[in-house]
């Protein structure tokens, strides 16, 4: 289950989980088969951009260019590791 | 709405028709019939009224969900709403075409359900003879690319071979194992002379619970769901009566809880006549035992109030007949005695013995 992210990993949502924006309570979150857990802004906006698609580096760039932020490398991959080992994110 | 909770989770029992005779089956005694079963279109309503509600979880359960042909709908539905799905499945009658079909319309997860390791318990537990049918739809699952989550009850008549149960659970590629010791409702509590285990028996189950958790740890999630009886305190049941769920039953009635339906004292409303949103925020069921007001002592003076929420009601209400009292498992209530004495009895020499009652509908066709 648990993958040490490299800069050129791709990950992306495992199949199980799924990202929703909730408007009733105006949170965004991720839901499994047995859990709600509720999102934090940072959090949603990584998950939010793992499809398969792009690599940690390119996810990076992007939430930096987002965000207006610089040097968020360490912490996405950190974040990775943690969702990964929870079986929230997988690499493709 | 300030005040009153938004529900997460909507049990959605679309049946309680099934393949399976569980004799720990948690539906009412009174099974409900074909045709007093909610029409398609009552479902989708259903659904959206959920979703406004707050709920983002649907979990299609039963009965046996896969007899109704209109799953798919219910969860494409789901699905537009952007609200999860989860089929909670006996795994009897789920094929290919079917899961696909499932999938396509947007299936989230499924939970499969076994009641041992082998075809004898199913046989047993379940009087299905088709075990092999249960192997093929992990195999199914997977193959579909859902995460297969595995359930199994445990008992007296099971705990002994929770050794293999894990094997066979780990050998069909599960993610998550839920180990649920019996909770002693509806087929169970007419059972539960036969199906409680001693407390040296479930001691050693408990062991290769944890030993094989461990082991376990990078394969598969493994739950234990509490023996309650065994505990000195009450479950949390629900998070608290009208919280963070509700159930829906196959007649449309809606309920704090999936075992509700048993408190005969109660009146609880239909979507047929209210909408979702006034069942849950202003009907007297769901208002009864909401938060801590209703309580009356011990829990009223207890440090564990917001704890335990003072139990289970439908317990309170299966044991002494009145569901506005401290849940008999705890240690503290004035009716602990009526758990302490099926402990007692559990514990001789054989068990309490008697003879197994399977789930079976309540109208029988043998008198006519």
């Amino acid at each position: 289950m648990t993958a040490a992210y490299e800069l050129t990993a791709t990950p992306r949502l495992a199949t199980k989980a799924m990202l929703k924006h909730d408007r009733v309570r105006e949170v965004q979150l991720l839901l499994l088969p047995e859990r709600v857990v509720l999102l934090n802004t940072s959090s949603a906006a990584i998950l939010g951009l793992c499809d398969g698609s792009r690599t940690v580096r390119q996810l990076v760039e992007k939430l930096e260019h987002d965000f207006e932020a610089t040097d968020l490398a360490n912490d996405v991959i950190s974040f990775l590791n943690d969702a990964s080992g929870r079986g929230w994110v997988v690499v493709t | 709405m300030s005040g009153t909770p938004q529900p997460y989770g909507l049990l959605a029992e679309v049946t309680h028709r099934c393949p399976l005779h569980c004799v720990y089956c948690s539906n009412p005694l009174a099974l409900l019939e074909r045709q007093d079963e909610l029409a398609t279109d009552d479902w989708l309503r259903v659904i959206d009224q959920a979703a406004e509600l707050g709920v983002v979880q649907v979990h299609l359960s039963g009965g046996e969900p896969l007899v109704r042909g209109d799953l798919e709908t219910l969860v494409a539905e789901c699905r537009r709403l952007g609200l999860y799905t989860n089929l909670i499945t006996s795994g009897l009658g789920l094929t290919e075409s079917r899961t696909e079909s499932l999938v396509a319309a947007g299936l989230n997860s499924a939970q499969l359900s076994i009641q041992g390791d082998a075809a004898e318990s199913t046989d047993l537990v379940a009087a299905s003879k088709r075990f092999d049918k249960k192997e093929a739809a992990a195999r199914i699952i997977r193959d579909a690319g859902l995460p297969l989550n595995m359930n199994v009850v445990l008992h007296r008549l099971n705990l002994a071979r929770l050794n293999a149960i894990i094997d066979v659970c780990v050998r069909w590629g599960a993610e998550r194992l839920e180990l649920a010791n019996a909770q002693y409702y509806g087929w169970a509590l007419r059972n539960r002379e036969q199906l409680m285990p001693g407390r040296a028996q479930l001691d050693d189950a408990v062991g290769v619970y944890r030993r094989r958790k461990a082991e376990l740890a990078e394969q598969m999630e493994m739950l234990w769901i509490l023996p309650d009886y065994y505990e000195p305190y009450p479950k949390p049941c629900m998070g608290g009566w009208a919280q963070t769920a509700l159930t829906v039953a196959p007649d449309g009635v809606v309920y704090p809880c999936p075992v509700a339906a048993e408190i005969t004292t109660m009146e609880f409303a239909s979507v047929r006549e209210h909408d979702l949103e006034w069942i849950w925020t202003r009907s007297a069921a769901f208002e009864a035992f909401r938060g801590t007001e209703w309580m009356p002592d011990p829990c009223r003076s207890c440090v564990r109030k917001e704890l335990d929420f003072g139990g289970c009601r439908c317990q309170a209400f299966a044991l002494t007949g009145d569901a506005g009292r401290t849940d008999p498992v705890c240690q503290h209530s004035p009716d602990h005695h009526l758990v302490r004495d099926a402990l007692v009895r559990a514990n001789q020499d054989g068990g309490a013995g008697g003879q197994l009652v399977h789930r079976r509908p309540t109208v029988s066709t043998r008198g006519r």
